[in-house]
């Protein structure tokens, strides 16, 4: 057990570095020169030159990748063009609002999918399963940045119920959270059902029934608790689209998390924030299929004598 | 093909994107709408008889608008499938043809750019080379062919055991003749599969791109930048918004019928 730990473990550090290494030459794909790129075409050459130099360019590209690695290591990711902060304090400030929409987000796909899932696996070849699965492909089809005005109009202009935008109350949670979970519903649907459907087929389902179990015994103690295994590998691996797709929901609902961060970060050239942003959301993503490949070997021994 | 199109959702989607594929390619000889000419005093117009869509905020006709945005996108998924999986094709054929240290470099390679979220790179790429269609295509591609790679090296170290290959092998062909003759045919079927259903994802990330101003610019129409700009009037004038999403979401699940329909031809365990 402790060996897969290890190799799992050991097998994300040179991804790791591998992210960390593509992050840090973003700023030199920067068409001309990025600092006069963040300060415009009219800057004067000297703020261009305090510019450069204050971000490091003026230094060879293998001394600038050492400290940007060794800064990373340490959690410095150096300092806001726009304010001036340093920019782990203006990420760490958003990382709760993303946490709390992204596990939101899952928790509504969560709750639509499995019900959703599973009815379509047990009544394989009906009605009900066409209309389960027509509607998990229509809900992965809907990009959220449509989906989220939508349900504005109609929950908080016309309706009046849910606010429209900001973060604050349970209620400012709503609408970012459905719009963003939905196409993750539809794809955990769709992955539940063939899950089951693989596992309703084994010998150990017939012979639970065979011994008196009652269907529904056997599909919820025995077949979706096996089904649930390769879901969890799918839910996390979605978590890097939850991550993503935050991005646009927090720009339409005007969150204040991350993705806003990078977005508005992107319209200023603060490329030390782009950086940063892209920097935590990556390396969030890695640590979280890291965290998901233990539990994988936790729950399924098999995987960890492969 | 004909198992294709035995399956009820991929003749739907069959149908919707054949439509939409002519519509957007015949739009300019069969709308009387000029996509491009202002018509300020009725700005913001809903859908009437003469405007089926309605008029946006510098009064062009949405319709028009919608079909050229159209263009762009199947213009962009195309590309970007294209390229995606040629390269793919290429990468994931060496990679598992050859094995070994090759295999061991492509596949680090290919852990650095899958541990990227979805479009996140593509976000940082195009952030920093600058907003233009060009440039969306280009980020799409980088990220896009790891997919492909993956599912050629896949079917190529099965295939490279098959019988036949090693026939081929015993009669002296050389290395690039057994590969493309031989082994990455095999990989041909999934790969149309995953190819129909890039299609969808890169006309949903081009559309992604430019709703949050990174993509197409202004005037060139685009579905993304036009869900965008109807924002500011989603209280006055919905139509602006509703249209072009429209359309996105049924382009979108059009190619994830047609491609859900392929993949259950081709392999009909998925059913």
């Amino acid at each position: 057990m402790l060996g897969y730990f290890l190799r799992r473990v050991l097998l994300a550090i040179p991804v790791l570095l591998g992210v960390a290494t593509l992050v840090f030459s973003l700023i030199h794909l920067v068409p001309g020169d990025p600092a006069q790129a963040m300060l415009g075409e009219g800057a004067a050459p000297n703020d261009v030159d305090q510019l450069r130099r204050s971000l490091g360019l003026d230094r060879p590209l293998l001394e600038q990748y050492g400290e940007f690695l060794g800064n990373a290591i340490s959690g410095d990711l150096g300092t806001s063009f726009r304010t001036g902060q340093p920019v782990t304090a203006m990420i760490a400030e958003r990382v709760p609002a993303t946490a709390e929409l992204a596990i939101a987000a899952m928790l509504v796909a969560i709750v639509l999918a499995l019900p959703l899932g599973v009815i379509a696996a047990v009544k394989r070849g009906t009605a009900a399963d066409y209309g389960a699965m027509t509607f998990a492909l229509a809900g992965v089809s809907i990009p959220n940045f449509w989906l989220g005005p939508l349900l504005a109009i109609v929950f908080a202009v016309e309706l009046g119920w849910l606010p429209v935008s900001g973060r604050g109350t349970l209620a400012h949670l709503v609408l970012p959270a459905f719009s963003l979970g939905l196409a993750l519903a539809a794809i955990l649907a769709r992955m539940t059902r063939a899950s089951l459907l693989d596992e309703l087929n084994e010998l150990y389902v017939r012979a639970a029934r065979a011994r008196g179990v009652s269907r529904v015994a056997s599909i919820t103690s025995h077949a979706l608790r096996n089904s649930l295994i390769p879901l969890t590998t799918i839910i996390a691996l979605q978590f890097g689209a939850v991550l993503t797709g935050a991005v646009i929901t927090e720009t339409i609902f005007a969150w204040p998390g991350i993705g806003r961060l990078l977005i508005q970060s992107i319209g200023f050239r603060d490329y030390p924030m782009v950086q940063g942003c892209i920097l935590l959301i990556a390396v969030t993503y890695v640590g979280v299929n890291l965290v998901t490949d233990l539990l994988y070997g936790v729950l399924d021994p098999r995987i960890r004598f492969e | 093909m004909r198992s294709l199109f035995r399956s009820g959702q991929a003749r739907v989607g069959g149908v919707i994107v054949a439509s939409v594929v002519l519509a957007a390619l015949t739009s300019p000889w069969l709308l009387p709408w000029d996509p491009s000419a202002q018509d300020l005093p009725h700005r913001l117009q809903g859908p009437s008889g003469s405007h089926w869509f309605g008029l946006d905020e510098l009064g062009r006709d949405i319709l028009a608008r919608v079909l050229l945005g159209a263009r762009v996108s199947l213009l962009v998924g195309v590309i970007v499938v294209g390229v995606s999986s040629i390269v793919g094709m290429a990468v994931g054929g060496v990679s598992g043809y050859y094995g070994g240290t090759i295999d061991q470099v492509i596949g680090r390679i290919m852990d650095v750019l899958m541990a990227f979220p979805g479009m996140l790179l593509a976000i940082a790429l195009v952030a920093v080379l600058g907003p233009s269609l060009v440039n969306v295509v280009l980020a799409l591609a980088v990220i896009g062919w790891v997919g492909y790679a993956r599912l050629v090296r896949g079917q190529v170290l099965r295939a490279r055991e098959f019988e036949y290959v090693t026939a081929a092998k015993a009669l002296g062909a050389g290395t690039p003749r057994v590969l493309i003759r031989h082994v990455l045919p095999t990989a041909v079927p999934p790969l149309l599969v995953q190819a129909t259903l890039g299609m969808a994802g890169a006309i949903l990330s081009e559309a992604a791109l430019s709703f949050l101003g990174l993509g197409v610019q202004p005037p060139t129409p685009s579905w993304g930048s036009m869900i965008n700009g109807g924002r500011v009037h989603l209280l006055d004038a919905p139509h602006l918004t509703i249209f072009p999403g429209l359309f996105l979401a049924i382009v979108v699940l059009g190619f994830n019928f047609l491609g859900d329909g392929l993949r259950d031809a081709v392999d009909p365990r998925h059913k």
